[in-house]
């Protein structure tokens, strides 16, 4: 009974959501592989190596996996899965776009964006944007599952020693070419993995106002975020979207600034450590999640917080 | 060239559904439905190719019980030429939906296959990526932008952390993310007119395909309610109580 999770890596080092379909591998029962594709990916499969309690890393090290495109690499995981209970990996854009094609290749279903693990065939996962919880059991002989990041704590980075295999390659079916990627240019941290976040919703009235915002979390080292009215309303790109239609945070502080509260954006947010609100409407449905809120207008409260920051 | 777009029937958006109190499901009765966004975004894109010249016809499916002829409807007052009903009372999961529209692709051979990237009930994000393997395509999802010319699809896609494009050989999958487009709405003589448009009836056996359920719903429960914390008075306030209290910043 061992289970192999995809590692999405920046040809450095895997990812934080790797990390945290660690641990919800870990709690299958059985042994942890992990699964390393990249060309000239030695330096990531070496710190999988050390992720705690992996005893396994295969290295598919070769060019055709030097995009991560999901057509060959669900080739590569299909020739794999064999001797394997379960097939993980992070429910980020990566995961949820190879493991389908891997589990409808298997023909087996997939049991996406899990947050808990109840056995080795039972998983607990989100429906309706988190209105409603999901248990199910699945009946397929290998399960195949995506893993929601901030449910579960990431695997310690260090502290293993796990030997490192070579692993044949597949063919690549050649259906897709990879073109071109344009990263969003940002020196604050990731809003997936951002311990503080700072966002800001319709209320923010336009983009050019966001750098209030930007005031604010830079005295935080805080990642920005926005909610999909705002990304709407075109104040800011969709990269910074929060919320069930785009990304799913957990930090230990989520500042909430203008933001009303929309079921969609809660669904992003609700499992921060600390919500903190400030909003002029005292209505907003924002504070009834809110730890702390702060009826004001917004464009007072900003500044005046970067400056109380700085004290 | 053919496009096939898949609809969905789903509790419509602005509905706050609620869990049945014996924890099997979702109460569905007396709610409204509608089509899913996403998949409301693949037929506008279908439409979109077909004015721009690079497609010819535009046919709506949808799968299950018998009220999706309605979101059937729906993609045709649109625009869409005509529809495909897949009728069933069983649960349908993702990997059967995938199995059935592989099964109508392989009967009308389209250049493309359009769907929304997931839909808004069981938020499962699979079906298109699923078809995609089944029928040995490529696959572009969360698409923002798509560029059909030389029977090749250039497809932008909304990742983590930005923007990335792939170009794929046709005839291939798209799955469609918010910013594709904005979907129209039907004007009032084209529900008319859809209503004479034609829509096939088929069922699973006549395709051949089993849409037995994998996963089985042991139970349905309720996320655990956030309390609402207390109203602090001032800015200065705000920053003591997540210092201090809260101890979230330094």
């Amino acid at each position: 009974m061992t289970a192999l999770v995809l590692v999405e890596h920046d040809r450095i080092k895997p990812l934080p959501a790797t990390l945290a379909a660690v641990t919800a591998a870990a709690r299958l029962g059985g042994e942890v592989h992990l699964l390393v594709a990249g060309s000239g990916c030695r330096p990531v499969a070496e710190a999988a190596a050390k992720v705690a309690g992996v005893t396994k890393v295969l290295l598919a090290d070769d060019a055709r996996y030097a995009e991560p495109l999901a057509e060959p690499l669900a080739a590569l995981l299909v020739g794999l899965a064999k001797g394997y209970a379960a097939l993980l990996a992070p429910a980020t854009t990566f995961g949820k776009n190879v493991m389908p094609r891997v589990a409808a290749l298997l023909d087996v279903a997939q049991i996406s964006d899990i947050v808990a693990v109840v056995g080795a065939d039972t998983f607990v996962r989100p429906i309706y944007a988190g209105n409603a919880l999901v248990t199910v059991k699945s009946t397929d002989a290998i399960k195949i599952v995506t893993v929601r990041a901030t449910a579960f704590e990431p695997a310690k980075a260090e502290g293993g020693a796990a030997p490192i295999e070579a692993t044949a390659t597949a063919t690549d079916p050649g259906l897709a070419r990879f073109v071109g990627r344009q990263e969003a240019k940002t020196e604050r941290p990731e809003l997936t993995s951002a311990r503080v976040i700072v966002s800001g919703g319709r209320g923010m009235g336009s983009g050019a106002n966001f750098k209030l915002i930007e005031a604010v979390a830079d005295k935080l080292g805080a990642a920005v975020g926005a909610s999909r009215a705002a990304v709407d309303a075109g104040f800011v790109p969709n990269d910074l979207q929060v919320g069930q239609t785009g990304k799913i945070v957990a930090p230990d502080l989520y500042l909430a600034v203008g933001i009303s509260g929309a079921i969609q954006h809660l669904a992003g947010m609700k499992d921060s450590k600390v919500i903190a609100a400030i909003n002029k409407d005292e209505e907003a449905p924002i504070f009834q999640v809110a730890d702390y809120g702060l009826v004001a207008d917004l464009f007072q409260a900003l500044p005046e917080l970067a400056a109380e920051l700085s004290k | 060239m053919k496009v096939l777009v898949a609809v969905k029937r789903v509790v419509d958006f602005n509905v706050k559904v609620r869990v049945k109190a014996d924890g099997t499901g979702v109460d569905t009765a007396n709610v409204k439905f509608s089509m899913n966004p996403f998949d409301e975004i693949a037929v506008e894109e279908a439409l979109r190719q077909k004015e721009a010249g690079k497609v010819t016809e535009v046919v709506a499916v949808s799968l299950g019980v018998a009220q999706c002829q309605e979101t059937i409807r729906t993609a045709l007052a649109m625009g869409a030429d005509r529809g495909i009903h897949v009728q069933t009372e069983t649960e349908l999961q993702p990997l059967a939906v995938a199995k059935l529209l592989k099964a109508l692709a392989d009967k009308e051979q389209p250049g493309l296959i359009i769907l929304g990237k997931q839909a808004i009930d069981d938020d499962a994000n699979q079906t298109g990526q699923m078809l995609a393997a089944l029928l040995g395509w490529g696959q572009g999802t969360f698409a923002s932008k798509l560029v059909l010319a030389d029977g090749r699809a250039t497809v932008t896609r909304e990742v983590d952390g930005g923007l990335e494009t792939v170009d794929l050989a046709l005839p291939a999958v798209v799955t469609t993310d918010l910013r594709l487009n904005e979907p129209r709405y039907a004007s009032l003589p084209n529900i008319m007119k859809a209503r004479k448009k034609p829509i096939e009836t088929l069922a699973p056996a006549d395709l051949g395909v089993d849409v037995a359920p994998r996963l089985i719903t042991v139970k349905v429960d309720e996320p655990t309610k956030r309390k609402s914390g207390v109203k602090v008075k001032s800015v200065a306030e705000l920053v003591d109580k997540l210092r201090n209290e809260a101890k979230v910043i330094p």
